[in-house]
């Protein structure tokens, strides 16, 4: 019979869709595992509603908890996601892919984006500045970094 | 994606259930609003505004399929029913989002600074609805918009000396106001600094609805019943 654990350490091998690096459970996006039973309820948090990854996330993890012999029911937790809930382990591997994990408190304002601390990935210079609020996908903003004069994507704070 | 059964609406008024209508007329404002700002794709006058009106337009339209969802839940349907099967008559957005404003770029400025400001405010209500699950969608929204208000806030601020700008402000003004209830105007107007005037209002549609709806429709009208 399949345990809760062997269903967190499964999906935990399925890389995000739209960011390879890093597993569905490093993004924090898969909140809660109930096992009853063949039965395994899973519940999962798309980063922004407007994520066009859903369904492909939600047949990933089907599929994998299928192949272990389970029945599955993923479901959209009714929670919202967070960015503190990317885990330490997905931050070093986005950092080491090139991406910026998010930074601070959410803000507010463009006065607070502009004024917090933003390291770049590459470099880690403190030197960076803002090129667009909005990338290439919704959890996504472009910096720039003048120390090594490399743009690149920072996670936004939510 | 399954086919669900398609549901009529009363034309050009409000619907009965008052919670199915609240969330249609959210869910029609963000979804015309989504599809109006995914015109400047390709052609806004710079690049990281291409990058921008498409995200805010993805946003959008995320925002706008969890309200559909709600409204199927009451309506016995899906989402994509609500979005897109519906004649043109029977949405609730305000005629403010119908618009055509490409490509007049100080107008979409205003509309946006316009839009964010007012849903803003709407948002805030519904953050303290008695109904969790929208007090929580609210609460969602909420944060992924602040990111739209920056965006807005820092066009209006850099644009706020440019007669065109504040010509097209002027010219919306009263669509804005339309698009909240009586009891939001009053913040609205403090927000944006401007008087009181006779808002146009929910319920009638402008001509510039059509040709989105058939846009925005096509596909999905071209084979009816189909599972894409």
């Amino acid at each position: 019979m399949v345990t809760a654990e062997r269903i967190w350490e499964a999906l935990a091998e399925i890389p995000d869709p739209e960011l390879p690096a890093v597993s569905l459970v490093d993004l924090g996006v898969v909140r809660e595992v109930e096992v009853e039973r063949d039965r395994v309820r899973v519940s999962f948090t798309p980063t922004f509603l407007g994520c066009p990854a859903v369904e492909v996330m939600r047949t990933l993890m089907a599929d994998r908890i299928r192949a272990l012999g389970a029945q599955p029911e993923v479901e959209i937790s009714p929670e919202g996601w967070s960015s503190d809930l990317i885990t330490e382990d997905g931050r070093r591997k986005l950092r080491e892919s090139g991406f910026a994990p998010p930074t601070g408190a959410a803000p507010a304002t463009l006065v607070q984006i502009q004024t917090a601390v933003h390291r770049c990935p590459y470099c880690g210079s403190e030197d960076t500045r803002l090129e667009n609020l909005f990338g290439p996908t919704p959890c996504r903003s472009i910096r720039y970094c003048n120390a090594c004069r490399q743009p690149f994507e920072q996670f936004k704070t939510l | 994606m399954q086919v669900a059964d398609t549901v009529h609406l009363p034309r050009g008024k409000a619907f009965v259930n008052p919670d199915v209508d609240l969330f249609l007329q959210l869910a029609d404002d963000e979804l015309m609003l989504g599809w109006r700002n995914s015109e400047w794709t390709g052609i806004a006058p710079f690049l990281e505004e291409d990058v921008a009106f498409s995200s805010i337009a993805q946003t959008e339209i995320g925002h706008a399929r969890a309200w559909y969802e709600l409204a199927a839940e009451e309506l016995g349907t899906d989402a994509d029913a609500l979005a897109f099967d519906r004649e043109p008559d029977e949405y609730r957005c305000s005629p403010f989002v119908e618009l055509r404003l490409v490509p007049d770029w100080a107008r979409t400025i205003a509309r946006h600074w316009l839009y964010e400001t007012a849903d803003a405010i709407r948002i805030a209500d519904l953050k303290a609805s008695d109904d969790p699950s929208v007090a929580g969608l609210a609460e969602k929204i909420d944060r992924e918009e602040t990111y739209h208000r920056m965006h807005a806030d820092m066009w209006a601020e850099r644009l706020r000396d440019e007669p065109r700008f504040l010509a097209a402000v002027d010219d919306l003004w009263p669509y804005s106001l339309g698009m909240l209830r009586d009891s939001q105007r009053e913040q609205l107007c403090e927000r944006v600094g401007r008087d009181p005037v006779d808002a146009i209002e929910r319920g009638e549609h402008t001509e510039d609805l059509r040709p989105l709806w058939e846009d925005m429709t096509m596909v999905r009208r071209s084979v009816p019943g189909a599972t894409w």
